[in-house]
């Protein structure tokens, strides 16, 4: 292995990658009309905080993490399997995706 | 528990009725509402039966193989059950605790076999009610609070049946509530209750400030300690007492709610406003009889107060038309008579008159009740008339009434009557002058009696289109039973029945007696007691013939006289105006003050005030806060990444060293 590799990425490089997908997430489910993109967003988000708990279990040799990044995954995959359902449920019934037009509970 | 009675069974059963017909009975059939509403009596009535015989078997009769003492015997008696501690303070104890002795074995046997009774005739006078569970709900319920009022061993317990039957009598009267009449009639009952009642708690707190207990015995014994005793302190509280009794057993000036208490069904008008209930004022004053005892004013008060009942009532009575007005009338004025036997402290007599009272007034009101029944709800005497052939039971049973309240030998009421007016002759001080006003009161009451069942039952129907009809068997049964009761009733005699009673109320009776005059040119001195039934007797004859002069022999004389003598008769016909009066010192005065005070100043003025203020406030923050909620959710999400920002500003930022420094920065810069 040669010095350059054995060399670890700091653990802050990490959280800051962490922080910066989780923002970007926020970000986006903030300022995005589409309901696919608003989404993407959330899954954005979620797989910031998977970076961070991995991190910090790998820090620290603790499998708790992994385990919870197994939970938020499955999660994740459940909800974008029902999220993408009412999607195209809400896309069929409305003829648009943009969030601000779907506002039939709004008073 | 220290007893093998278990006197809980006696009110604890009619309470099972109350609430199996209270909450299950508008879904439950007819004849099971019926059972459940009889059952309950009807045990509590064999319970206190059994007592009694208990008492009276010689102690060789028993079959006793149980552990501990003989149960109740005249030797054991008072015998006292307890079931727990109700207050338990430093200066005051008080327990669940029933007494059985004399006088309340003698109430209870009258209170739960009338009231059984009762309950008979009004399955078949409320058969087409369609209140039926409820009226014999609140029937039950009565039962159980009377019972306990009888049997409590302390003055606490006593009012919680005290306020019990007030309201079961309030419940009761007011049971046909659509009727305004009805509702206002069972308000005005509980109000002047009310009145009675602040004088029962007042004596009651007197009792434990200067007695510290509510137990009757004590409070006995307490009293039989100390000679020191007498007038001051006692005569409060037995004047308090007295107010109590007069708002429970209606004498004046209390006596304003009973009259109108005549819009219940008229089963309870006998039951409530007859036998029992009303009773209860006497009971608490032959209960308390120590106190009494050593006051002699309040005794006197009491006496004169029944005396000045009695004839007041019986003036009303004269010209009364309602035939449940006029026995409600009567009442009060037999209440009179009770109190005016307590206030000559024989008690023995006044629980005497109460019990032939409770039967011949019962059979009055049943009877009454089976007229009404029978002329399909009319009430008015003049509407009736010759009723004797379509009634013939009812005109049997009533007559024997009659004869009852008017005190003829050998019926009920002619012995307990002869023994209050007996004893009031005996008192020294003003014996003589509360005795003529019985006298004259007895001779009304024969009056009015005999014009009632004249203007009834004689003479020639007044509305024929009315097709009377005799009432079921139901109705007819208890009436009989209570004619029965009504003609011996009062032949165990005052003597007798003093003797029994003496443990409990005192043995006037005992030392009375043995007066013996000795009229010239008579070869045997008659006793005094025996002129004074002679003239009782007398009297009640004459009154009878007063009324069959004015309402059979020349039928216009009450017009005349009523023509002749205006003023008098409106004041009779007007009840002496003391409602218009009452209404007009005590009533109007108080609108007023609830009308501008209490409704404008203080509910408009300061509660309706503070609710619009709280109000105004709630709408204007809501006002601007309602901003928030606009509807966009990513405005929500904005505002929870920043609320989310904003905690982890909290979290990461090492306030303890970054706050004071900042403040301290900010103070200088503020200073400079």
């Amino acid at each position: 292995m040669s010095p350059f590799f054995s060399q670890e990425v700091p653990l802050s490089w990490y959280l800051l990658l962490s922080a910066a997908l989780f923002s970007l997430g926020v970000a986006g489910f903030l300022i995005k009309r589409n309901l696919i993109t608003v989404f993407m967003s959330i899954e954005l988000m979620l797989n910031g905080v998977n970076l961070s708990f991995v991190t910090f279990a790998h820090q620290w040799h603790a499998v708790k993490g992994q385990i919870f990044v197994f939970f938020v995954m499955m999660v994740a995959a459940a909800e974008a399997a029902v999220g993408l359902a009412i999607i195209i449920a809400v896309f069929r019934a409305r003829a648009t995706l943009a969030v601000d037009r779907i506002d039939l509970m709004k008073l | 528990m220290n007893g093998y009675l278990h006197l809980w069974l006696i009110p604890l059963l009619p309470f099972a009725g109350f609430l199996i017909n209270g909450i299950l009975g508008r879904r439950l059939p007819k004849w099971i509402v019926t059972t459940v509403a009889l059952m309950a009596p009807l045990g509590s009535f064999l319970l206190v039966l059994l007592n009694a015989l208990l008492a009276f078997t010689p102690k060789e009769f028993r079959y006793w193989n149980g552990p501990g003492p003989l149960p109740l015997m005249l030797s054991t008696i008072p015998w006292v059950e307890t079931f727990g501690n109700w207050i338990n303070t430093g200066i005051l104890h008080v327990n669940f605790s029933f007494v059985l002795d004399q006088l309340s074995l003698v109430m209870l046997l009258v209170i739960t076999g009338v009231g059984f009774l009762i309950h008979i005739y009004s399955v078949g006078y409320m058969s087409n009610d369609e209140g039926y569970a409820r009226y014999f709900s609140y029937l039950n319920l009565f039962l159980f609070f009377m019972t306990v009022l009888v049997l409590a061993g302390n003055a606490l317990l006593m009012f919680v049946g005290w306020e019990g039957v007030g309201l079961a009598s309030y419940l009761l009267i007011g049971f046909y509530f659509e009727k305004k009449s009805a509702a206002d009639a069972g308000k005005k009952a509980f109000i002047v209750n009310r009145i009675g009642d602040f004088g029962f708690l007042i004596g009651m707190f007197l009792l434990v400030s200067n007695f510290g207990t509510l137990t009757f015995s004590e409070i006995a014994t307490k009293l039989g300690q100390d000679p020191g005793w007498n007038g001051g302190v006692v005569t409060v509280i037995a004047l308090c007492l007295m107010l109590g009794a007069a708002g429970k057993s209606a004498q004046l000036p209390l006596y304003i709610w009973l009259p109108d208490a005549m819009e219940g069904p008229t089963p309870v008008s006998a039951l409530i406003h007859a036998a029992t209930m009303v009773t209860a004022g006497v009971y608490m004053v032959a209960r308390t009889h120590v106190l009494f005892d050593h006051s002699p004013f309040a005794l006197g008060v009491v006496a004169i107060v029944g005396a000045a009942t009695a004839i007041f009532a019986a003036t009303i009575a004269l010209v009364q038309n309602d035939i449940k007005r006029v026995l409600a009338y009567s009442t009060i004025s037999q209440l009179g008579y009770m109190f005016l036997a307590c206030g000559v402290a024989a008690y023995s007599a006044a629980i005497f008159h109460l019990v032939t009272h409770a039967f011949f007034k019962a059979l009055l009101f049943l009877a009454a009740g089976s007229v009404i029944h029978g002329m399909g709800g009319e009430q008015d005497l003049r509407k009736m008339g010759g009723l004797w052939k379509k009634l013939p039971v009812t005109f049997a049973v009533t007559t024997v009434g009659v004869l009852a309240i008017a005190g003829i030998y050998p019926f009920a009421g002619f012995f307990s009557k002869d023994a209050i007016l007996y004893a009031v002759f005996l008192q020294e001080t003003n014996g003589k002058i509360l005795y003529s006003v019985g006298l004259l009161t007895a001779l009304l009451t024969s009056f009015y009696m005999f014009r009632l069942w004249y203007l009834a039952f004689m003479g020639e129907s007044r509305s024929p289109e009315v097709h009377p009809h005799e009432s079921p068997w139901s109705m007819r049964g208890p009436l009989v039973i209570l004619a029965l009761l009504s003609i011996c009733g009062g032949w165990i005699g005052i003597e007798c029945f003093g003797a029994f009673l003496a443990p409990s109320v005192g043995s006037r009776f005992a030392e009375a007696g043995g007066w013996h005059i000795q009229i010239p040119y008579l070869p045997f001195a008659i006793s005094l007691e025996f002129m004074l039934s002679v003239a009782a007797v007398l009297v009640a004859l004459e009154g009878g013939l007063l009324a069959d002069k004015f309402y059979r022999r020349k039928p216009s004389r009450p017009a005349q006289w009523a023509a002749a003598l205006p003023t008098s008769y409106k004041l009779l016909v007007n009840k002496y105006f003391v409602d218009e009066v009452y209404g007009a010192i005590v009533v109007k005065p108080l609108l007023g003050i609830s009308k501008f005070f209490l409704e404008w100043v203080v509910d408009v003025g300061i509660l309706g005030g503070v609710a619009w203020l709280l109000a105004g406030i709630a709408t204007f923050a809501g006002a601007i806060l309602q901003r928030w909620q606009s509807g966009n959710i990513r405005s929500y999400a904005a505002w929870l990444a920043a609320g989310a920002a904003v905690v982890l500003m909290f979290i990461l930022i090492p306030w303890t060293t970054f706050w004071p420094a900042s403040m301290a920065l900010i103070w200088k810069a503020v200073r400079h």
